[in-house]
């Protein structure tokens, strides 16, 4: 134990001990629903006005809403749930925020200490239930340890490879007396390393210069590294020449209108992005990690590049895809470190093999992947790429900072596909656990953080009905979140799915049933829209954006429509199918690729 | 594209140095069991004066790719301080202690004591029907004296998993 150095300050109970750390932490916003468990620290959030809390309607949206919060603002999100069904239901959001690298803290109750073990009411083992959901987790059993593992867990879930940190709170500890500590800015065993080898780097800068059809493959590393670590790689982007593609978590840290980026790579990746990951010879992976939605077929991924991976967390590297030259680091720092190493070598790059690349590039842009047709009868019926093509273009008549959350399945990849992300945190899906639910929670947190900003969650019918009470808590804080539903009365990714790889057996995935999107809207204080066909389209958007309400607009899509292009499970970067053409012949897939999810 | 040596397995000792808080057994436990990684044996036990470390030695096997997954990912785990790959790293010690109970009497329970003597094994509990005998050295030492006694009324093992550490003056 530490000697005391300064006069003891009159003890406080754990609660306020709690909330006097959580505010030397700068948390300003709160996500939680009470309990009998958390009672002492909702008794001490109505004593003071530093803390905002935000009452959700279900334990795993106050996680999606921390995750929103957190990564459209760059902070550590912070949940407050109760003991037994508060955590288990938090369990699903902590996982996502493991698996999308978001940090978080969320702060459990947990029955007094003396109760733990005895399957007292609502107890659960909850940093058993969490430890593999989370980057780590504490129990915290002393009073005397409380404030300093509430710093610790900021620390961790910010520090290194951001993630979620839960801080089990037994009630014993909220009501008993506890010391406070200040922050701290070390830990004892955890120091991830963020400055990047130099000899690495040199290495790296010695392939880049040298290479002839280089590909640059960024990931939600890059995001998470800052806007800062986004301007430094446009910088190298631009300085060097090389084309640039991003992961599903990745994109907005590379202007999407800029002429060198190749757009989204991977299952629904462009046709380019692709095949230059395929034709690279030298690849330049930055936060990014080797996902098997991005890579197809392993032994089929880049067959002919030297590859350099930059990443924060060493268990990325060489984790699927062995690497030639590994750089751990913070990704802005790397490449800060890879932009001066560049300028600094006097090799000349090889511009002619380069223009060579580009002309390739160019062709397999030319095929137009993304391409749809849209009858433009005012009765047609509305193909969702454009829909979604419309939404993006008419935000662009708006001055506001507009921000894109998604639910999980076809209409987030057409979203990924077709808005276009210039900057980065303004892009939150649900990328590695693809959570169904996760834009609306999302989206309420990202408005929290902006209240002036544009919040649209690009939903489809089957997975906003997956977290739609929190449309409440939209009502009851009056944010403005608009909905924006791509309605084919399908799960279609599943009934994509069973097209494609099981016979058209459509088995279990229509949406039957389904409420009155405009009705549900009104009763819940929101303004409700529809729109039917292309001539209705144009006009429920400026609607929805015009509104400065909560608004679900329900978009009738065709229901058949499938989402290209996509390299079938178990298929290399090379066997894509492009679009309705390549449909049925499934080529590429074999039964192996069949047991891939 | 696969490493020049992805098929070949081999086996590893890794030594790992944590906080001694609770649930940190489980961790890497955890970590085992959820990403597929075989334990061939486990040791734990706080090694330092004040008890607030602990030394966990955990034998696994699987491509030099899994093993380096393995070593990164008890690398950040929190409460780790330390990850040092034993086979890798340079000559090591790597032993076992096990406490042997055989039951027997007469000829064969003279053998027993006999085959003890040769393996320095030593008797640590005796009754007219049984030994207990304690043997510490490699694993193959240990399965080596287990076969033997078998026929001659071994009754129970209790193994310890091997403890290690590396030669001369380098330390983890």
């Amino acid at each position: 134990m530490q000697a005391a150095t300064a006069p003891p300050e009159p003890l406080q109970s754990g609660a306020e001990v709690l909330l006097r750390a959580l505010k030397d932490q700068g948390v300003e916003v709160v996500f939680g629903y009470p309990g009998g468990a958390v009672l002492p620290i909702y008794d001490a959030i109505f004593n003071q006005n530093a803390i905002r809390h935000i009452l959700v309607r279900h334990e795993q949206a106050a996680v999606h809403a921390a995750e929103g919060y957190a990564r459209s603002t760059g902070k550590v999100g912070v949940v407050l749930v109760t003991s037994g069904p508060g955590a288990t239901n938090a369990v699903t959001g902590l996982l996502d925020a493991l698996m999308d690298s978001v940090p978080v803290v969320c702060l459990t109750g947990q029955v007094p200490t003396h109760l733990i073990g005895n399957d007292a009411f609502q107890e659960a083992d909850t940093t058993g239930i969490t430890r593999p959901a989370t980057k780590h987790n504490y129990l915290v059993k002393q009073s005397g340890d409380l404030a300093r593992v509430v710093h610790e867990a900021f620390y961790v879930a910010s520090h290194g490879r951001p993630g979620p940190v839960v801080i089990d709170l037994p009630k014993d500890i909220l009501i008993g007396k506890a010391p406070y500590v200040g922050p701290v800015d070390t830990h004892r065993s955890y120091r991830p390393r963020t400055e990047p080898d130099p000899a690495q780097i040199a290495r790296a800068v010695a392939l880049l210069k040298g290479a002839k059809r280089p590909v640059i493959y960024t990931g939600g590393g890059v995001v998470n590294a800052g806007p800062e670590a986004a301007a430094a790689l446009t910088r190298f982007a631009r300085m060097s020449g090389f084309p640039c593609t991003n992961t599903l978590m990745g994109l907005g840290a590379f202007p999407a209108s800029d002429p060198q980026f190749l757009g989204m790579l991977g299952m629904h990746g462009t046709y380019e992005a692709n095949l230059a990951m395929h034709g690279a010879d030298v690849l330049l992976a930055i936060g990014a990690r080797f996902d098997d939605r991005v890579t197809g077929r392993l032994n089929a991924f880049c067959p002919d590049a030297k590859k350099i991976h930059i990443d924060i967390d060493p268990s990325s590297i060489n984790k699927t895809v062995p690497v030639d030259v590994a750089i751990i680091g913070d990704a802005g720092r790397a490449i800060a470190a890879l932009e001066a190493a560049w300028e600094e070598d006097a090799t000349v790059p090889d511009r002619a093999a380069l223009a060579v690349w580009w002309r390739q590039i160019d062709e397999w842009r030319a095929r137009q992947s993304l391409r749809f047709t849209q009858d433009t009868a005012p009765g047609a019926i509305i193909k969702p790429q454009y829909a979604i093509r419309r939404l993006w273009e008419l935000t662009q008549e708006h001055s506001r900072d507009v921000f894109i959350t998604t639910e999980v399945g076809q209409h987030q990849m057409w979203a990924a596909q077709h808005f276009g992300f210039e900057r980065p945190n303004r892009w939150m899906t649900s990328g590695g656990l693809g959570t169904m639910g996760y834009g609306l929670p999302a989206a309420m947190g990202v408005q929290i953080a902006h209240p002036e900003a544009l919040v649209i969650d690009i939903a489809g019918e089957a997975s906003i009905l997956m977290n739609i009470q929190e449309m409440g808590t939209l009502a009851q804080y009056r944010l403005p979140v608009k909905v924006f539903i791509l309605n084919n009365q399908y799960m279609g990714m599943i009934r994509q799915w069973q097209e494609l790889l099981h016979g058209s057996r459509y088995s279990e995935s229509y949406s039957n049933a389904l409420p009155d999107f405009v009705k549900l809207a009104e009763s819940f204080h929101a303004t409700g829209l529809r729109a039917e066909n292309y001539g209705q389209l144009d006009d429920v958007i400026r609607a929805m954006l015009a509104s400065d309400r909560a608004v679900i607009a329900d978009i009738a899509v065709d229901p058949k429509e499938n989402c290209f292009p996509m390299i079938p499970s178990g298929a290399a970067h090379n066997e894509m199918i492009l679009g309705a053409e390549g449909e049925g012949e499934a080529r590429g897939i074999t039964d192996e690729g069949l047991v891939l999810v | 594209m696969p490493g020049p040596d992805n098929n070949h397995h081999r086996s590893a000792i890794i030594a790992v140095l944590v906080d001694n808080e609770s649930g940190v057994l489980a961790r890497v436990i955890g970590l085992f069991s959820g990403r597929g990684y075989n334990i061939d044996s486990l040791t734990v036990a706080p090694v330092d004066e004040a008890g607030r470390q602990s030394r966990i030695t955990v034998v696994t096997s699987g491509t030099e790719m899994v093993i380096e997954q393995i070593k990164a990912q008890l690398g950040r785990l929190v409460p780790v301080h330390r990850v040092a790959d034993l086979t890798r790293e340079g000559p090591h010690v790597a032993r076992e202690m096990a406490l042997v109970k055989v039951l027997g009497r007469g000829e064969t329970r003279v053998e027993a004591l006999r085959i003890a003597e040769t393996f320095r094994a030593r008797v640590v509990d005796t009754t007219i029907e049984s030994f207990v005998f304690e043997l510490t050295g490699a694993t193959e030492k240990i399965d080596a004296f287990v076969t033997l006694m078998r026929p001659l009324g071994l009754a129970e093992v209790s193994r310890t998993g091997i403890a290690a550490i590396a030669r001369g003056e380098r330390t983890i």
